[in-house]
């Protein structure tokens, strides 16, 4: 195909897919078009989209409809996918939750043919960046702006939501002015640090070399984090654009991609994109005609949480062993084969574009004073609706978790929330009003990270949480530090010990200045992080900890060397369904008389709990 | 640039570290990976230990002071409470992943890990019970131990595997609490590109890597009364053996080494200076043959010619060049010429079997073991040269047979294969091979007397050095170098055609065998490199007879037994031949 090779052919194209029904999603030209849109990320096609999206088409064609049924992104209702999406002309765009084959024929039959009204309709709760009514949502959706909506696949999708033209508008500027820009829109890292990322250009920008690398991190390793990975597979094309406008600032020829390699189908679209810029003259000699060149790159990680850190991750794509080297030098000085390099993480890129677009000024007045823009979230744990959302920053945990969230599941009690991933803190009632920000989150003992929020409720157990993601920090430790490689790996045995009813007094003090001394030495921000979420549950919950050492009991009821389950005799009637449950034969009893658990043979499994109809079984 | 520590102002200029600072005003901040050789360009500071760590003032995190460099104003405190309750909860981490069987672990008493429990003052480690160890399969090659489960992370192994040597042997492997330094695929050393130089083991602080003690064979072989037991000295064994015993580095302790070895009962102490003036014949008649060659004009003769003396070097280019295979001199080391000369000559002087002979050998070298036991160096099975200890493992004989190597008075080496000039002296540091053979080609080349034998321009304790000596108007242009770095650097050179040498000079270890991985241990400490090298010179400028050719025992070896240099008996019994080791 013809390169573009101005703004003015991009701004000519972008009319011609506009104009076209079947590229522009808000498009009600067409009186006769009906527009489906399945979500297609993994998390979609997991749930069976795949099946979802075959049957919309089957049906359609067999109907002889006049639609289209295209893939598209994730849109971020975890909780209810597979989501599909029916814009009807003259109606507004409508999403459907748990669509599964029956489900999308019922909706082709009755919503889309018949225009009844039928259940399974998701509420819109997020605004686009285009949205003229500000407030009417909590979200706003900047680095998702495209998630969704467009085919990843489809570049003329990405051209008709205004893709490229912040690149082609870069390139007019001097690169000074370009990052003055990014300074001035107070976008700050998003892949856990914080930095500004307007600061970290300027930095490698000033920092003369022959070869200059920019760096995307895609290496996401937080458990329960998807972030990355959603925009990745729904709106590649943003990074890809967000990494030529940064080359460009900085006088990079090069990028490279990081990716890790559990991710097949974000490896695949992006792939496909690259392909399809370098086919438009988006990536390549003389971009836009204003004579910059840029390339890009693909490197797989091979599944190390720490070569997310940026200067692991550089020696990891130099063929080196994955592990970090302290900085100073930092990558803007020494990079990647020693050059100057810009690591930003994939959020953070994904910002960019939107950015040059709308104008500093428009990110900057979005968040707090110290942090502008949103952050994505992903939302997990004990709460309803699980799933990505996109929240401007200063919202608060309490609007977060019962509004967009939904609230607690089953309607438990709210206990914490862990955010920042397994380098998070956990916090609680107490902090549900706090703005949330980059600097509230540290000054609570937990940090923004990535962007993992897990939820919890009274039914679990804190010293349990905390051995849980101490035991990812000890698998994912590299080794070379000695607080993090012995550190971590002691903390989690102290942490078993103490979930098992064996932990004594002292050991909770140990376990404070052992988490302090890691936090205090370790070389890289994984093991300066890794004890937050054994320091935010002892401060906040050093009762719960010492019902395990004092009491040997486990308030919340999770610890299973810790749980005793007893027959109450009175209701007990001797039906010998629990005997029978028994894996270890651990009790005894005639039948229609009272039975008996003997203690020294269970296994705590909890089948007799199960099993019993009359509530006899009661576990202390 | 000024900055402040410990409440106290220092100067400093720009770029130190915080280590070095503090270093100027007296504070040793304890530090365990940390390594500086200066001297030879080994630094290791991956900062990975964490026991430097100091308070600087403004700073959310204690830093590494070994890789944290000073800027204006800064405020260092480096015994804070803070600072040693790291330290000190760091150290106790670290020693709870440490087998404790200190009493019997071969490194006791040298063990860096050990002093700074010492120094801290460990008394107990806060224990979990069933606390997991990381433990690892044991490996034993024919030179060098590995007990990994010694292990601290340092990576100073691995930086002088690799950095400085350039072999790769050695990298870490797995991750977390597993991670250790392994060969790749955490095969065993002898099935890796190891050359057994041994400076992993010249490097480590604790018993992670040690080398293969063959004391209590010789023990035995001296125990019995069938066997006829020689030992033969290595010239550096000389200039460093004294500090095993508290003696000032560079302190010269030929005479207290030979009467140590007689008291302990060995038949006859000579010296493996001996061979080295023998090597120096055959070695310079191969250099003087190819260069006359050369000059007559005829293409095919291979030029440089290397030396061959360090058997790590050998092992490295077998590995690592094995299509120059025909570059090296094909000369045996010393220690393979004394053993050989011994088991014949000698043995028939002596009216001994060659099977009642057991030769053993004191070497700076952990590579001397794997050399002994190369089977081109066997006959029937039965080695040439039967043990080769290390500087280390002769001091701990010396121990353990009760002997006050301080008080006792000087002997001399016997004969026949005792005797040996200044030019065998220096074999044992970098440039020294190249010198003596020097010292005899250019006389026997230009028929004329070298009245100056100190040739200055071919010392130092650069990595690379180059000189050219006229022989008379003939120019030969010599290469040395030391490190297996450095001897990759200039065999790169050469096949690029980038060097025009006629002979070059490698030895495998800094400062060649003076550093060697089998010499007391210098803990990082450069100036003692320096003092060894120096002490080597001092002995060659002490000795009468300072020329090979002219050693009076090396004629009469020619005469009564071997004929000329590089005749068939000479041959057979001096020379050897390489195999390519890379596939």
């Amino acid at each position: 195909m013809n390169k573009i090779r101005s703004l003015e052919g991009l701004l000519n194209r972008k009319q011609q897919v506009v104009n076209n029904p079947r590229l522009h999603p808000k498009s009600n030209d067409d009186a006769g078009m009906v527009q489906v849109k399945v979500g297609m990320a993994t998390c979609g096609i997991a749930s069976g989209a795949r099946e979802t999206m075959n049957a919309f088409l089957e049906k359609m064609e067999r109907e002889n409809l006049n639609a289209v049924v295209s893939q598209v992104g994730c849109v971020g209702y975890c909780y209810a996918e597979p989501t599909v999406e029916v814009h009807k002309p003259g109606c507004e765009p409508v999403v459907f939750g748990y669509v599964n084959t029956q489900k999308a024929v019922e909706i082709v039959d009755k919503y889309i043919k018949r225009g009844e009204e039928i259940n399974g309709i998701l509420p819109v709760d997020y605004q686009t960046i285009d949205a003229k009514d500000e407030s009417k949502h909590k979200q706003i959706r900047i680095a998702l702006r495209n998630c969704g909506f467009i085919d990843p696949e489809n570049m003329d999708e990405y051209i008709a939501r205004d893709g490229y033209a912040a690149l082609g508008a870069v390139l007019k500027m001097s690169q000074v002015e370009a990052i003055d820009i990014m300074k001035k829109s107070g976008l700050r890292g998003r892949g856990g640090g914080g930095f500004p990322a307007g600061l970290k250009w300027e930095y490698a920008y000033n920092n003369k070399a022959d070869q200059k690398y920019v760096i995307c991190n895609a290496d996401e390793g937080d458990p329960g984090a998807f972030m990355d990975r959603s925009i990745l597979e729904g709106d590649p094309h943003s990074v890809i654009e967000a990494m030529a406008i940064c080359g460009y600032c900085i006088g990079a020829s090069k990028g490279l991609v990081y990716i890790r390699a559990e991710y097949p189908l974000a490896i695949k679209r992006l792939q496909i994109a690259i392909e399809q810029a370098r086919d438009f003259g988006f990536l390549g000699e003389d971009i836009f005609g204003s004579g910059f060149a840029f390339e890009l790159e693909l490197r797989y990680g091979a599944g190390a949480f720490v070569c997310g850190e940026e200067t692991a991750l550089i020696h990891s794509m130099e063929g080196e062993r994955g592990e970090p080297t302290v900085k100073p030098p930092f990558p803007a000085e020494s990079g990647y084969m020693g050059q100057p390099s810009n690591v930003n993480n994939v959020e953070t890129f994904a910002n960019v574009p939107a950015i040059y677009l709308k104008g500093h000024e428009w990110f900057s007045s979005i968040g707090t004073e110290t942090s502008k823009g949103t952050k994505v979230f992903a939302l997990a744990g004990k709460i309803n609706n699980v799933g990505l959302i996109e929240v401007p920053m200063g919202i608060t945990l309490r609007e977060v978790i019962f509004e967009i969230g939904g609230g607690i599941k089953g309607d438990k009690q709210f206990k914490a929330v862990q955010t920042g991933g397994p380098s998070g803190g956990c916090l609680i009632e107490k902090h549900l009003d706090t703005p949330i920000d980059y600097e509230n989150l540290t000054a609570a003992g937990s940090m923004m990270g990535s962007g993992g929020m897990i939820v919890m409720d009274q039914d679990d157990c804190m010293p349990a949480i905390a051995k849980f993601y101490l035991e990812f920090t000890v698998e994912e430790s590299c080794g070379k530090c000695s607080p993090c490689r012995v550190g971590n790996k002691r903390l989690h045995e102290l942490l078993h010990r103490i979930c098992r009813g064996r932990g004594t007094e002292e050991d909770l003090d140990y376990l404070r200045n052992l988490s302090f001394v890691i936090k205090d030495t370790a070389l890289c921000g994984l093991g300066q992080t890794s004890p937050n979420p054994v320091l935010s549950t002892l401060d906040y919950f050093y009762d719960e900890y010492l019902a395990h050492v004092r009491d040997k009991k486990c308030p919340a009821g999770q610890c299973k060397a810790l749980k005793q389950y007893f027959i109450i005799p009175e209701k007990c009637i001797g039906c010998t369904a629990c005997i029978k449950a028994c894996p270890t034969n651990a009790i005894t009893g005639e039948k229609r008389l009272a039975h008996l658990i003997n203690q020294d043979k269970c296994i705590r499994c909890g089948a007799c709990f199960e099993k019993c109809k009359f509530n006899a079984i009661i576990i202390q | 640039m000024k900055v402040t520590i410990d409440k106290k102002p220092v100067e400093v200029a720009p770029n130190t570290t915080v280590y070095d600072a503090a270093k100027q005003i007296g504070i040793d901040i304890p530090k365990l990976c940390y390594m500086n050789l200066e001297a030879v360009g080994f630094k290791n500071h991956p900062a990975g230990c964490r026991i430097c760590v100091v308070e600087v003032a403004g700073r959310r995190n204690l830093v590494p002071s070994c890789v944290t460099t000073c800027t204006e104003g800064m405020v260092i405190k480096t015994h804070s409470p803070r600072v040693l309750n790291a330290r000190k909860t760091v150290l106790e981490l670290i020693l709870s992943d440490h087998p404790k069987d200190c009493l019997i672990c071969p490194k006791s008493g040298r063990c860096e890990l050990q002093d700074l429990s010492v120094q801290l003052g460990i008394r107990e480690i806060h224990s979990v019970e069933n606390a997991e160890m990381s433990t690892y399969r044991k490996d034993m090659s024919p030179s060098i131990i590995r007990d990994m489960d010694k292990c601290v992370m340092c990576r100073r192994c691995e930086t002088a595997c690799n950095v400085i040597q350039t072999v790769g042997a050695l990298h870490a492997v797995n991750r977390g609490f597993m991670s250790v330094v392994a060969p790749a695929f955490e095969r065993d050393l002898i099935d890796s590109p190891c050359t057994f130089c041994g400076q992993c083991v010249a490097v480590c602080p604790t018993g992670a890597l040690t080398e293969v003690d063959q004391t209590q064979k010789v023990i035995r072989a001296l125990a019995d009364p069938a066997k006829t037991v020689i030992v033969q000295t290595a010239p550096a064994v000389r200039a460093a053996l004294g500090e095993e015993f508290g003696m000032e580095p560079g302190t010269l302790v030929t005479g207290k080494m030979t009467a140590a070895l007689k008291e302990m009962g060995f038949d006859y102490v000579f010296d493996t200076d001996f061979a080295a003036d023998l090597t120096v014949m055959e070695e310079g008649a191969e250099l003087l043959g190819r260069i006359s060659k050369f000059l007559e004009g005829d293409k095919n003769v291979k030029l440089p010619i290397l030396t061959s003396c360090c058997p790590a070097w050998v092992n490295f280019f077998e590995y690592n060049y094995p299509d120059m295979l025909d570059v090296p001199s094909t000369a045996r080391s010393p220690q393979q010429m004394f053993g050989a000369v011994a088991k014949t000559y000698l043995a028939d002087k002596l009216g001994v079997k060659r099977e009642d002979l057991v030769v053993v050998s004191i070497m700076p070298c952990l590579a001397k073991k794997y050399e002994c036991q190369r089977d081109e160096f066997k006959v029937n099975g039965n080695p040439d040269v039967d043990f080769a200890l290390s500087t280390r493992e002769l001091a701990h004989l010396i121990r353990e047979a009760n002997i006050n190597f301080k008080a006792l008075s000087d002997a001399e080496f016997d004969n026949p294969m005792g005797e040996s000039t200044g030019a065998g002296v220096i074999f044992g540091t970098t440039g020294g091979v190249i010198e003596a053979a020097v010292r005899t080609a250019y006389e026997i080349f230009t028929g004329k007397k070298l009245e100056q034998v100190d040739f200055r321009e071919l010392r130092g304790l650069e990595g690379i050095r180059m000189a050219t000596v006229d022989f008379n108007g003939t120019k030969i242009n010599i290469g040395i170098a030391h490190q297996l770095g450095n001897a990759r650097k200039l065999l790169d050179g050469i096949r690029s055609g980038q060097y025009n040498f006629h002979a070059i000079e490698i030895m495998a270890c800094p400062g060649g065998c003076i550093g060697g991985g089998g010499q007391p241990l210098h803990h990082g400490e450069s100036h003692i490199l320096q003092a060894r090298h120096e002490a080597l010179y001092r002995e060659d400028a002490q000795k009468p007879v300072r020329k090979s050719h002219e050693n009076p025992y090396i004629k009469k070896l020619y005469e009564e037994f071997l004929g000329s240099p590089l005749s068939e008996k000479a041959h057979h019994l001096l020379h050897t031949h390489y195999f390519d080791k890379s596939k």
